[in-house]
């Protein structure tokens, strides 16, 4: 079943086209990695699938039942101010907003499943830390912890291993892996090619001369996932 | 000397006013400040002194002149600094001062009847008892929907790209936020004038950063530091006969230094430790 479809895309800022022509879909239980090198779209293609800024023109769709509230986001960590006060508990809860009912404070149930996200990240010790004192890494972690409150459908992380160390990344890709095997429908902004050569379904390549949308397999087999692959140092 | 303060009926009017603006004020200007929109407290202001000026001319009942003219001013001035990051700043000065301009213009020009003075530095010692009820009725709203949605104050503050990734109406509650600041502008202008409001908005939530580490602490901090600094300062107005404004934000600036001195003080005790 399609969750996401955009059809003829220019994605862009202010009138500046850096994508055009562009159509993909979105399969539920997919396992989409975007890659691409610097400037050539890939975080306006975030902004633009989660509806952060509008599409140049064209048109992208939420289908197959898929709401925003069943959206998680990883964003970037560097959107956010280093200067905030808020506490590890603040940000991790906040990640239920879009489904909460309740007129004041949170349930118990969403403070247990707070708890749980932490305990599973390995920051169950740090739930009353204030976020801003906390390592890169760290923070990455925490607000990893409120994009899985906030998933119920799909998950989206835009450069989700910055900041972390080859342990902590495998780590993450490993539990990727088994969110994706439950159910939940991954698209991933990634500089690392290991995600995209093991885990990934689906792969989308932006480049300043076009771009591939399919899957995995024919993408290696295509002349950009080759040279895709050469640069990264996995040549055979 | 203050049972002696509270046996005058206009005394206490004024106090209950100030401490309800305040508390709304400082709640308030936590996630202004933490989104970078101080300035827009600033410039409101100075549009809410224009429309009074010209209020005073037209001889319109000020309040339903500056009510919607602050409110309509607010969702512009939101709008301007969210779209542009850095043509932003310069934009709100030149709203301010050309509504300052308009309105000493309406004011000089509607003669001597209308007390400048008022305008820019406030009268809380004249609220009348229908300003009174007015001003208590804004700030309970205000409080209410503050307690309401500040969960989602919180996270659209925090991180609106996330919130509105995640389909939470950031542009619903960002639009409350320009509300309720509107609101809270029109009210305390009369207690501090326009010239010293916004130090209602921007004083507690410096002070309450310096030393809160979580959003509730913060926010909690900033609202204890709004009402001490109005009791305070409004004691000292009454006792050295010193204008009510002037002092209550000379004793937002002297614990805001107070603060800072002793966070510096403290870290650098830890740092030699």
């Amino acid at each position: 079943m399609k969750l996401i479809e955009g059809r003829d895309l220019t994605l862009g800022y202010e009138g500046q086209g850096i994508v055009s022509d562009l159509s993909f879909s979105v399969d539920e239980r997919d396992y989409l990695c975007i890659v691409g090198e610097n400037g050539s779209g890939k975080s306006t293609f975030a902004k633009t699938v989660l509806g952060l800024v509008e599409p140049l023109s064209g048109s992208i769709e939420y289908c197959g039942g898929l709401r925003k509230n069943e959206i998680g986001y990883l964003p970037q960590i560097s959107g956010i101010q280093r200067d905030f006060p808020s506490s590890v508990m603040e940000v991790v809860l906040s990640g239920c907003l879009n489904r909460h009912r309740r007129i004041f404070g949170y349930s118990p149930d969403e403070k247990a499943k707070a708890n749980a996200m932490l305990q599973r990240l390995g920051m169950h010790e740090r739930t009353g830390s204030s976020f801003q004192e906390l390592s890169g890494g760290q923070q990455q972690r925490v607000l990893l912890a409120r994009a899985l409150m906030a998933t119920e459908k799909l998950l989206f992380l835009d450069e989700p291993a910055a900041g972390l160390d080859p342990g902590a990344s495998s780590e993450l890709y490993s539990m990727l892996r088994s969110l994706n095997a439950s159910g939940i429908t991954i698209m991933m902004v990634t500089h690392d090619i290991h995600p995209a050569l093991n885990d990934a379904s689906m792969i989308l390549h932006l480049s300043h001369d076009g771009y591939f949308f399919g899957r995995k397999d024919d993408y290696f087999l295509s002349d950009m996932g080759r040279v895709f692959l050469k640069e990264a140092g996995h040549d055979h | 000397m203050i049972i002696e303060m509270l046996s005058y009926p206009f005394l206490v009017r004024a106090l209950l006013v100030g401490l309800a603006v305040s508390l709304s004020a400082s709640l308030l200007g936590v996630s202004l400040v933490l989104r970078r929109f101080s300035m827009i407290g600033d410039g409101l202001s100075h549009v809410g002194f224009g429309a009074l000026g010209v209020s005073a001319l037209l001889s319109l009942q000020p309040m339903a002149v500056t009510i919607p003219v602050v409110v309509v001013a607010a969702f512009i001035l939101l709008r301007i600094s969210e779209r542009s990051r850095s043509g932003g700043d310069s934009a709100i000065a030149l709203i301010s001062s050309s509504a300052l301009a308009i309105g000493v213009i309406a004011v000089s020009s509607a003669g001597v009847n209308t007390d400048l003075n008022a305008f820019l530095f406030g009268s809380i010692l004249s609220v009348s008892r229908s300003d009174g009820i007015i001003a208590a009725a804004i700030s309970a709203v205000t409080l209410f929907s503050y307690l309401v949605f500040y969960h989602q104050i919180y996270a659209v503050t925090f991180d609106p790209a996330f919130s509105k990734a995640t389909g939470i109406k950031v542009g619903r509650y960002t639009a409350l936020l320009s509300l309720l600041t509107a609101l809270v502008i029109v009210i305390g202008m009369r207690i501090l004038g326009s010239l010293l409001i916004s130090s209602l908005i921007i004083f507690p939530a410096a002070f309450a950063m310096r030393i809160g580490k979580s959003y509730m602490a913060v926010s909690a901090i900033a609202a204890v530091e709004a009402t001490a600094a109005f009791i305070i300062g409004f004691i000292l107005s009454y006792a050295f006969s010193l204008p009510a404004g002037a002092s209550i934000v000379a004793v937002h600036m002297v614990s805001l230094i107070g603060a800072a001195s002793a966070k510096w003080i403290w870290l650098h005790a830890k740092g030699n430790a």
